[in-house]
């Protein structure tokens, strides 16, 4: 569990550096984009927004994806509560800590010790990483020309390695599919930031109920 | 940039987690809300990464960018961990507007 959280850290660092970067040069000052680290702590919210930020959207449209994007952790935060003891303070501040990561290395553990273990570890350590990483990327971002470094692909690779992981499940993929089909369709002639908002149809992917797999049926997996 | 957006969404990423966390607890949502909120990234996020490979502004372009996110897709395919998959997108990206 410690080498596992070690290793996520060290990737979250990478991933606050390029934020860092990323973040000033879309355009914050180093002091907002260290806010946002501090006080957002959810990374595709916090990338998102200075995205739509960078490319001249509205302020609206910027809060709008990031807002869509942060909803999930309202379903982590579920899923911990039944793993999670404590008073009302520890809740308020496990809360800070609930995100994708955290979440997913909690709940792969084999009893509920284990779990409040792993949840506070893993958010301690990232927590840690994500601000440290953001703050040496803004410094590096304001000292630096980004583009030289290829640092302005930084954004979308860091945002590949986040969807990766979830395209292992077909209704995700077709989901994937309508967002970017839907953005391609819409880019040229909506707002700057209101596409990304609208890529969000491809949720409706979910209302349709999965098929379980036939009795005895062989499942496979990639 | 103004401050507005790092108060607000500060504001509303902490009140997601709270209403998951404190509020509904242990309550569960019905289940196609839940389906559809854990589709969120995978259909924002792919548009994200359309619009940061292929777009500046409203245009759709085609530059460096584009094969770095290529090489990004191929280490993430592999199963290249993340800050792999970053630094191969920036690093291509950055060799290929040298040439």
């Amino acid at each position: 569990m410690v080498v596992a959280c070690l290793t996520l850290s060290g990737a979250v660092g990478v991933f606050g550096f390029s934020f860092g970067v990323g973040s000033v040069a879309a355009g914050a000052s180093v002091w907002q984009t260290c806010a946002l680290s501090l006080f957002v702590f959810t990374g595709a919210s916090q990338f998102s927004a200075m995205s739509v930020i960078g490319a001249g959207g509205s302020l609206g449209s910027a809060l709008g994806g990031a807002l869509l994007l942060a909803a999930r952790n309202g379903v982590y935060g579920l899923a911990m509560s039944r793993r999670l003891d404590g008073s009302l303070g520890r809740r308020l501040l496990a809360a800070q800590l609930t995100i994708d990561e955290t979440t997913a290395m909690a709940v792969a553990q084999p009893n509920r010790r284990e779990q409040q273990i792993a949840f506070w570890l893993t958010g301690f350590a990232l927590y840690t990483f994500w601000n440290v990483g953001t703050l040496i990327g803004a410094l590096t971002g304001s000292a630096i020309d980004p583009r030289t470094f290829g640092l302005d692909a930084a954004f979308p690779a860091g945002f590949v390695a986040m969807v990766w992981p979830l395209l292992t499940d077909r209704r995700a993929r077709l989901a994937a599919v309508i967002g970017g089909v839907v953005f391609l369709a819409t880019v040229s002639f909506l707002p700057i930031g209101v596409p990304i908002l609208l890529s969000v149809v491809g949720v409706l992917v979910g209302v349709q109920r999965p098929v379980p797999p036939p009795v005895g049926a062989k499942v496979s997996r990639p | 940039m103004s401050w507005t957006l790092v108060i607000v969404l500060a504001l509303g990423a902490y009140a997601f987690k709270v209403t998951g966390l404190v509020i509904l607890g242990g309550r569960s949502l019905p289940a196609v809300v839940e389906r559809c909120l854990a589709l969120i990234p995978a259909a924002v996020v792919t548009a994200l990464i359309v619009k940061d490979t292929f777009t500046t502004g409203q245009d759709l372009v085609l530059d460096a960018r584009a094969a770095g996110i290529a090489v990004a897709v191929v280490a993430a395919w592999r199963k290249a961990p993340a800050d792999v998959v970053i630094v191969l997108g920036a690093a291509v990206t950055a060799l290929l507007r040298q040439v």
